[in-house]
């Protein structure tokens, strides 16, 4: 028998039985579009998140106080090595490098807002001008922190684009005076609205001088100092330069952490990569279902078509042939679906890229392979109890039925 | 009669059969189409032993006609599928056109009733999604031949059938007789030399079960060996050789010389 006629053999059996042949396409496609459209969710998290850090601010190294590493189960000060602050000095010592362009130290605190008898709690972040830059955010209006000395305190603020609108709504802000903790501060700048990241709800936070934040909080130590070096080739050597210098300065012991969003950045893209992964092996379950649904329908189909396959025997078709034309029938059936599924997928991918247009959907290209790979072959390998069966059937029996 | 007589038998056709056949040769090659040597068939039905055929000898030569009768489970049928390769001896040798088919692998089995055997049945089989062209191409295309030669000899099969004008039909769409004419002519495309018909009338109204038969006897005029299982005593007896079984043994064997009831 020609493989043309098998082909076409087995497609005019589908057809003949239309209502099943529908089915389970859709059972098919259905199992080929979700794995789709669930891995190129989990990808589009991944790289959302990734573009997220990159955002973050390019060649960005952060230096926290405490050494991580040496906290095995507690504080480190339990195991000898006693934190220093990072003080203002330490952040001005590590920026002496032609490797680092930008330093922002940071101290987080959160403070009462208020304007008149308007009052929000909110978080209030003491640092430099340089935060702009490091952070790569943009400002909406006026001017952000003053570039005077760091360790000068003066009592101007920026506020987030939210915060504003809650204390002055339409009015304007600029030059106006706004009450943080206990003391006045003139509004110098208002965030813009898209100056969204991370760690920090622009929105709704308040910037001032780092040396006023010390003041406000009453404390000398910075919650991190975030530098930022000329070129991603350069980060080695800045933190190695980082290291040395606090060392120094810390009595040889180095009692910083010291983390670049590279880190941060493949431990969030191992995560969600796993987390695809798992996505994408229960979608592929939903597949294996379909799988067996195929095996149950031609299986079905067998006996449904008995007298067929008794008659195909009874016209000299051996074995292999019958086996063959069955296994054809399934895989013309899953190719199909998997076919289908490919439209459906790529349909859905686009309904929730209209929807959620912020999302870089798209699945990644094993993806592809894996769902196509799994549809023909579970059909194939589920097909192929059914096949043994009908080319096991007794013809005499079969064509004794009506 | 339970031996027949061979001899005689065969000088009788061969006076007749020489007028069909061009060569000598060809007849004689095909003179002993079918020869069954002791073939025995049980059957397990629960624990109980069924003899569905006891100590068979049947010799058959090519161009024969053949009525086999019988009560219902006497084994005809049992019998012709036998014949047909669908069902396989407990016992006893099968030759066919002087091969020893017992013996054949399942590949080899189907390959010679793809070449040699066709199958008329009762309910006609045909396959119900496809067209009488495609149903009478079925052998064609499962012996591998290829679409233009194909269209050729079902085109010839379906003008001898004198079903040109129902080629496009489904079977939903033919009336009985039609059908049968259907499955006689896939069963006879390849150019078999053995047609078995297991009650080709029974589903069918009288007219055209005569009609049938008709062209079954004119299939067997020219040279077709034909053999025809039936409960009707009247189709019975229209042909030349008649076989009549009871529980599984052929209990008659005659030989009539007028073929005509």
């Amino acid at each position: 028998m020609k493989t043309r006629d098998a082909a076409h053999f087995a497609f005019d059996a589908l057809r003949g039985y239309r209502t099943r042949t529908l089915l389970m396409l859709l059972a098919m496609s259905i199992g080929v579009a979700s794995v789709l459209v669930l891995t190129s969710l989990g990808e589009a998290a991944r790289r959302f998140v990734t573009e997220e850090f990159a955002s973050l601010g390019t060649n960005l190294v952060i230096v926290l106080p405490g050494k991580s590493e040496t906290s095995g189960g507690g504080s480190p000060n339990l195991l000898g090595g006693t934190t220093r602050d990072l003080t203002l000095n330490d952040a001005l010592a590590v920026s002496r490098s032609a490797l680092i362009n930008h330093m922002a130290p940071l101290i987080i605190g959160s403070a009462p807002v208020s304007v008149k008898n308007l009052q929000r709690d909110v978080m209030v972040v003491g640092s430099t001008s340089s935060l702009l830059d490091v952070r790569q955010w943009q400002l909406g209006k006026g001017q952000f922190l003053p570039k005077t000395d760091i360790d000068r305190a003066s009592f101007v603020a920026v506020l987030g684009g939210t915060l504003k609108q809650e204390l002055f709504g339409a009015q304007n802000a600029l030059g106006e005076w706004v009450r943080i903790g206990d003391r006045r501060f003139r509004v110098v700048g208002i965030m813009s609205a898209q100056g969204r990241s991370f760690d920090i709800d622009v929105e709704n936070v308040a910037f001032v001088p780092v040396a006023t934040a010390q003041m406000l909080f009453n404390t000398q130590s910075l919650f991190r100092i975030l530098l930022s070096t000329r070129s991603r080739e350069s980060i080695p050597h800045a933190i190695e330069f980082v290291k040395r210098t606090l060392r120094e300065r810390h009595q040889g012991e180095e009692d910083v952490t010291i983390i670049t969003q590279d880190a941060v950045l493949a431990t969030f893209d191992k995560i969600l990569k796993a987390l695809t992964l798992t996505v994408a092996g229960i979608a592929a379950i939903s597949l294996a279902v379909a799988g067996i649904l195929i095996m149950n329908v031609m299986l079905v189909a067998v006996s449904q078509r008995t007298t067929e396959i008794g008659l195909l025997k009874a016209l000299g078709a051996p074995r292999r042939q019958i086996i063959l034309l069955i296994m054809a029938e399934a895989t013309l059936l899953s190719s199909m679906g998997a076919g289908l599924g490919l439209l459906m997928g790529q349909l859905g991918s686009s309904v929730i890229g209209y929807f959620y247009p912020a999302l870089p959907l798209g699945a990644p290209w094993w993806a592809f392979v894996a769902a196509i790979g799994v549809a023909l072959g579970t059909g194939l390998l589920f097909s192929l109890l059914p096949a043994r069966r009908a080319a096991q059937l007794d013809p005499v029996q079969a064509l004794a039925r009506r | 009669m339970i031996s027949p007589r061979h001899s005689g038998l065969r000088q009788n056709d061969e006076a007749e059969e020489t007028l069909f056949f061009v060569s000598a040769d060809f007849f004689i090659r095909q003179k002993n189409m079918i020869r069954l040597t002791d073939i025995q068939r049980d059957f397990q039905v629960g624990d109980q032993q069924v003899h569905a055929l006891r100590n068979i000898n049947l010799q058959v030569s090519a161009g024969e006609y053949i009525s086999i009768m019988g009560p219902s489970g006497s084994g005809k049928s049992t019998l012709l599928n036998m014949i047909g390769l669908l069902d396989q001896p407990t016992a006893g040798h099968y030759q066919l056109d002087g091969q020893d088919v017992t013996t054949l692998s399942d590949k080899q089995q189907a390959h010679t009733r793809r070449e040699k055997i066709g199958f008329v049945f009762q309910f006609f089989h045909l396959v119900p999604r496809l067209t009488a062209a495609q149903n009478i191409a079925l052998p064609l295309v499962l012996a591998g031949m290829n679409e233009k030669e194909r269209n050729k000899k079902v085109a010839q099969a379906l003008t001898q059938m004198d079903i040109a004008d129902r080629a496009e039909h489904r079977p939903d769409q033919l009336s009985g007789g039609q059908r049968q004419r259907v499955a006689i002519a896939r069963a006879t495309v390849i150019g078999p030399a053995v047609l078995l018909a297991d009650e080709p009338t029974g589903n069918l109204d009288s007219a055209s079960g005569i009609e049938v038969v008709k062209i079954l006897e004119q299939l067997n005029t020219n040279g077709l060996t034909l053999l025809v299982v039936t409960h009707d005593e009247a189709l019975g007896k229209r042909a030349k050789r008649r076989i009549h079984m009871i529980d599984g043994a052929i209990e008659r064997d005659t030989l009539q010389r007028a073929g005509a009831p």
